[in-house]
């Protein structure tokens, strides 16, 4: 009764629809105030992303730089001269460099330690909740905050160094020039696990029970199914792991500037980011800046691609 | 067992050790790196409290913090809402487009972003030092809209039918039905949007160069570049700022740690 109720209500409505706004809907859907209630949702990504992302370009091929409000000037086209700056650039390269470093140790370890960390975590465990949010808990604090108390703990007389004695090296840990940078990888991947630990005890919940119970059945042990169920169980979310990873990675700039005093020392620690901005914002010189913006993108664009086919692969 | 419970813990507590050693050397009238200096024996004071106020104006800095974070959240709530609802719910021309624009920027970091939007911002549209400036590009979270979307679409569609055969505008559903039945995730999304705002520090930074304007993030990591370098305890004084700094986020985060994990494992899940 009901059924057929329903039915015929909404033979109905679209017999009602067909007559009034066949028309209508064709050209504009169904509901076409939809587009007024994302419109200003598609002004802001606009405005925010996709104008500036062309404009970006724009500023790197051209001779552009700040003048007065209203005032006419020539900003002529110069081709790929500031890409020629940039790259010629000794302190643009190093950064590269730096940021590669920065990457090698820190996007390994996220993933493994996460991936272990969130495995341990999904089990039953004592203090579950307890021993979860901690991890969570540096995640959520504003970078600026914790710099604060690593500076104190990394310090050349700080707890770190005072707890390895004579151990402690000399010179310290973020004033080092070999050991900046990895400090400063170690940092971010301590402040960031707790993100990419949710990241995989999401992925964990669609790893079917039957699969560990089958394996346990084969007579694998606990190290044998984490490697034979598990790794290939979560392939799509180690993927999004290593792709986040990289892409925050590579848009490091609160640490070197704050954790190393700018990127010191003597540029050890410069990021990318760090010196577009020192560039394109502190010497006025927004075209460089742009450059070093564009490259670092396609940077990112390639390594992100090469990450997938290699991490990507292992499933099939 | 035991073994990986221990080690959990140990890992527990290198994570949460930093909070500690913050909270503490912020109470320190004098800094003590040393080993014993870790378990504080007496001499503890608020000095460092009302020294980085002096320095920085606690309360002006987080009144400038509350305001850039409030306007995002607003700004998100509304359109967000509005944008989320469409994206779920309604037939019309360019839906995919929208939401595959949207997915793609989803990938463009906001660094990259920074100097053509400082030009824009700053020297085109004279924002700088205006929250406005400081809100625009962060107006609208699209992870927040992603949440939504996702309610939205997990409303059975029969209540929609329903409403619509009563004659309800599209608009009188949105906000009669579907808003009622999504609280939970506006509450996840107001969660999710809180931190990014709340804690950012690049943009605040570049645009802001009068102190009565800069949320706390920017002050307190200007009087760590610059001011601390004078002061008696700068440390202390760095450590007390970073507790205010870090209080709201942590506190909110452990009111609704449970709200927080659960509904961002679904929308992991699903988004």
């Amino acid at each position: 009764m009901t059924v057929t109720g329903r039915a015929s209500i909404l033979g109905t409505r679209g017999r009602r629809l067909s007559v009034g706004g066949a028309a209508v809907g064709r050209i504009l859907g169904q509901q076409p105030i939809g587009t007024a209630l994302v419109t200003p949702y598609v002004v802001f990504l606009a405005a925010v992303f996709a104008y500036p992302l062309a404009f970006a370009v724009y500023m790197s091929f051209h001779d552009y730089f700040f003048a007065a409000p209203g005032a006419i000037v020539e900003r002529p086209f110069v081709g790929f001269d500031n890409y020629v700056t940039v790259l010629s650039d000794p302190a643009v390269r190093r950064s590269f460099a730096n940021v590669g470093i920065f990457l090698l140790i820190n996007v390994p370890l996220t993933v493994v330690l996460s991936l272990v960390l969130a495995a341990s975590l999904n089990a039953a465990i004592r203090w579950r909740t307890f021993i979860r949010v901690s991890y969570y808990v540096p995640y959520v604090t504003a970078s600026v905050a914790v710099v604060g108390v690593w500076l104190f703990l990394f310090n050349s007389n700080g707890l770190v160094n005072s707890v390895l004695g004579p151990l402690a090296p000399d010179p310290s840990w973020l004033v080092n020039s070999k050991l900046a940078m990895p400090t400063v990888a170690i940092y971010v991947t301590w402040k960031q696990l707790g993100f990419f630990i949710l990241l995989y005890l999401a992925a964990l919940q669609n790893v079917s029970k039957d699969l560990y119970e089958a394996a346990a059945m084969d007579g694998a042990d606990k190290w044998k199914s984490f490697w034979n169920v598990t790794v290939p169980g979560v392939q799509p979310a180690t993927t999004l792991v290593v792709l986040v990873a990289t892409i925050t990675g590579a848009n490091l700039f609160t640490e070197p500037y704050l954790l190393t005093g700018g990127g010191g020392p003597d540029g050890a620690s410069a990021s990318p980011v760090l010196i577009m901005y020192q560039r394109g914002i502190e010497q006025g010189n927004p075209d460089i800046g742009s450059a070093i913006g564009v490259l670092l993108v396609i940077g990112v664009l390639l390594l992100a691609l090469i990450e997938r086919r290699f991490v990507g692969r292992e499933d099939r | 067992m035991k073994l990986k419970f221990v080690a959990l813990l140990v890992g527990a507590f290198v994570f949460l050790f930093p909070f500690y050693y913050m909270l503490i050397g912020s109470l320190q009238a004098e800094p003590d790196p040393s080993v014993s200096g870790a378990i504080p024996a007496g001499n503890l004071t608020l000095h460092n409290y009302s020294e980085i106020n002096s320095a920085i104006s606690l309360g002006r800095s987080l009144v400038n913090s509350g305001i850039f974070t409030g306007g995002v959240i607003l700004g998100t709530l509304v359109f967000g809402v509005l944008a989320g609802y469409a994206l779920a719910r309604l037939q019309f021309r360019g839906r995919g487009v929208v939401f595959n624009l949207m997915l793609l920027f989803q990938v463009v970091p906001f660094q990259l972003l920074t100097i053509p939007l400082y030009v824009l911002i700053v020297r085109s549209y004279g924002l700088a030092d205006s929250y406005l400036g400081m809100i625009l590009p962060f107006a609208i979270n699209s992870t927040a809209v992603l949440v939504f979307r996702q309610y939205f679409l997990q409303l059975p569609v029969e209540l929609f039918d329903a409403a619509r055969i009563d004659g309800a505008s599209e608009l009188n559903i949105l906000w009669r039905i579907a808003v009622p039945l999504v609280r939970p995730a506006l509450l996840t999304g107001v969660l999710l949007t809180f931190i990014g705002p709340w804690n950012e520090f690049l943009w605040p930074f570049l645009i802001t160069k009068q102190q009565d304007l800069q949320p706390l993030a920017v002050s307190l990591s200007n009087y760590l570049t610059t001011v601390s370098a004078r002061a008696a305890n700068p440390f202390g004084a760095v450590l007390a700022g970073a507790c205010v700094l870090a209080a709201p986020a942590v506190a909110l985060f452990l009111i609704f740690q449970r709200r927080f994990i659960s509904s961002s494992l679904e929308s992991g899940v699903k988004g």
